[in-house]
């Protein structure tokens, strides 16, 4: 079969392009955290985050991240559990993409915290009926059988039974973002959450998110390193993608037809669908039109879906109209009010029964791009100490059964 | 099943309330002493008691304003935030005004913890900081609690806040901490020496009866009477978290 025949090796990382790759994440990793400093020294008050929308922008890049982890994992599994030998060559690659995004979405996540000098305290006592604390178990979890995985990939020794492993990955990331999106779904108080459609939403999400920032990835880093990149496999995930955004799509809007059936939730549809300002914005012009249907038509046209750039192009609108998604399921589901007396008007000093307002500050926004910049970090180390990435992704090589179009 | 939980839950408190039945001095280095001057603690906290609440929203909408400012100087918040922004000060307890739309109906009332039996800001805590005591007072461990604000995304009546930037003022009895979740404690350190959360009390110095404070499982206190004999709504009642706090008249 093609794997057995894949050839591995580190990049060459000598260059400069290399090293100014490096020292720019670095960089933004570094503001990242004086933004940290910034935020503890002082508080949350000189974020954009109050009493009533309580988790913010990093929550937007933490959520999308560790989302987008579990899908990454996607093209490992599909090769190991699902026996689609094309997609062999990449496993590694999306085990190590995996694993770098939910560090990069943890690490926001943790530094958000009113006190992260207590993450060991998150460590050390548990609450088991807290879905949190379960995400916490999920995590960790998900490292440790990600790595596993991906040693047994590695070492021809272990390769038999990396299938196996891959299973457990796949089960196991399928449960993680299960609860990632429980912990909105199991929030029963807020109209915008409490709905068991979050958990299988958020992993169609993540199939989506994990692909297109993989794709991404792959194109880049073929060119930028020089190994030829076919078109078979280029193919295979653009379609692949096109399955998964529709997917999402079907979910988003399975979610909201419930809704509106309800006369209980027409108020929180009201306002995401209609009048809801930046989030009205967001769902329709980012999230559906440039982050799903765009892609897809960009996917699925001839003129574009057959070149590299329309296909990197579509993968960039899935994460943008992601992190839209996530920014109104996120801060739009907080901005609704609380729903204390429904059917009344409502007011206090405390901002009851007003859309509550939210403007992100510029220390969250950096935040959540050094987790950005942090997952980039790893991976790019990753991909020069270790022989992850194949020497050639070409045609014949993903497939020597392929008949090369003349 | 109730019962156990609220045993288990309650059995990390015992000991401080324990410790603080008599009044104690404890040298912790030749010279350093820690005195201990609270003194009468009626015991620990035992699901014998169903501490809770009865609040009359049709008595006039000025007492409310009395009951917030009685919790501020009894607990210490409210005053000398630096930055003085109402989107992110703390509030414990707060005024609520609802209209009906439909009748043009008017009526004010105070909210604050809802003290649930079923408190879904204690579920959703992963440390456990959340904790709901035996006789049913929630409260925030502010040792343990790493300020994710979980429990503010859950709790349903909008009753917890963070504390945003350093705090001044603090009062002896309730530490706070910059980047932990606070809310109403129902002066657990005034119940457990056997008085009347303040905001009751206050009310009830100027002759008014708009708030009721006692045991709801004492068939003989006047909360439970009052609540046996008078229908009382509970705000969200439909979520079945079985707040401890009563309402009549909305």
């Amino acid at each position: 079969m093609a794997a057995d025949t894949t050839v591995y090796k580190e990049i060459d990382g000598k260059g400069g392009d290399y090293f100014s790759l490096v020292g720019w994440l670095g960089l933004m990793i570094a503001a990242g955290l004086a933004s940290v400093y910034y935020m503890e020294h002082h508080g949350h008050v000189v974020t954009g985050m109050t009493n009533a929308v309580v988790w913010g922008t990093p929550h937007v890049f933490a959520v999308f991240l560790i989302v987008a982890a579990s899908g990454a994992l996607n093209i490992a599994s599909i090769s190991s559990v699902f026996g689609k030998y094309h997609y062999k060559p990449l496993a590694r690659l999306s085990a190590v993409t995996a694993i770098a995004l939910l560090a990069g979405g943890l690490m926001v996540l943790v530094l958000d915290l009113g006190r992260p000098d207590r993450l060991i305290v998150a460590m050390t006592k548990y609450n088991f009926k807290s879905i949190f604390a379960w995400n916490i178990y999920l995590y960790t979890g998900f490292f440790v059988i990600v790595v596993a995985y991906l040693w047994m990939m590695m070492e021809r020794r272990m390769v038999p039974h990396s299938k196996k492993a891959g299973l457990l990955a796949f089960v196991w990331r399928l449960a993680l973002t299960t609860g990632t999106g429980s912990i909105f779904g199991f929030l029963v108080a807020r109209p915008g959450y409490d709905a068991a459609i979050m958990a299988p939403m958020f992993i169609a999400m993540s199939f989506s998110f994990g692909l297109a920032f993989f794709i991404i990835l792959v194109s880049v880093t073929y060119r930028a390193s020089g190994r030829p990149l076919g078109d078979l496999i280029l193919f295979k995930m653009r379609n692949l993608l096109g399955i998964f955004i529709a997917a999402a799509l079907y979910f988003t809007v399975a979610q909201h037809l419930t809704n509106l059936y309800a006369a209980e939730h027409t108020g929180i549809e009201a306002f995401i669908l209609m009048d809801g300002g930046i989030y009205t914005f967001l769902f329709w012009v980012v999230q559906i039109g440039l982050g799903s249907l765009f892609p897809l038509a960009l996917l699925f046209n001839p003129a574009t879906g057959r070149r590299c750039q329309g296909i990197i192009v579509a993968s960039l609108l899935v994460i943008i109209g992601g992190l839209a998604q996530m920014y109104v399921i996120i801060i739009g589901g907080q901005a609704f009010p609380m729903p204390m007396f429904p059917g009344m008007e409502v007011s206090s000093s405390f901002f009851d029964g007003v859309v509550h307002s939210y403007a992100p500050s510029l220390p969250e926004v950096v935040l959540g791009l050094s987790g950005v910049a942090t997952t980039l970090l790893i991976i790019a180390v990753a991909i020069k100490y270790l022989p992850l990435l194949p020497t050639s992704l070409s045609d014949a090589k993903v497939d020597p059964h392929h008949a090369p179009k003349d | 099943m109730t019962d156990k939980s609220m045993t288990k839950v309650d059995t990390s408190r015992r000991n401080i309330l324990k410790g603080g039945a008599a009044a104690a001095v404890i040298t912790l280095a030749p010279g350093v002493t820690l005195r201990t001057v609270e003194a009468a603690v009626t015991g620990p906290a035992t699901n014998a008691k169903r501490w809770g609440m009865l609040i009359d929203a049709n008595a006039p909408s000025d007492v409310w304003d009395i009951a917030v400012e009685a919790c501020k100087a009894e607990q210490g918040w409210g005053k000398d935030e630096a930055h003085a922004n109402p989107a992110t000060d703390p509030q414990w307890i707060r005024k609520v005004n609802i209209k009906d739309p439909k009748t043009g109906a008017k009526a004010s009332l105070p909210v604050m913890c809802q003290h649930c039996a079923n408190p879904p800001c204690v579920d959703v805590c992963p440390t456990g900081a959340s904790m709901k005591r035996a006789d049913g007072i929630v409260l925030v461990d502010k040792h343990i609690c790493i300020g994710c604000r979980y429990c503010m995304m859950a709790c349903p009546y909008s009753c917890r806040s963070f504390v945003h930037e350093d705090v001044h003022g603090q009062r002896p009895h309730m530490p706070r901490g910059k980047g932990t979740v606070e809310a109403c404690t129902l002066c657990v350190h005034r119940v457990d020496k056997g008085q009347q959360p303040a905001c009751v009390e206050a009310i009830s110095k100027m002759g008014s009866d708009a708030m009721i404070f006692g045991d709801l499982n004492d068939p003989k206190s006047e909360i439970a009477q009052a609540v046996s004999k008078y229908v009382t709504q509970r705000i969200r009642s439909d979520l079945g978290v079985e707040p401890g706090i009563h309402y009549r008249g909305i």
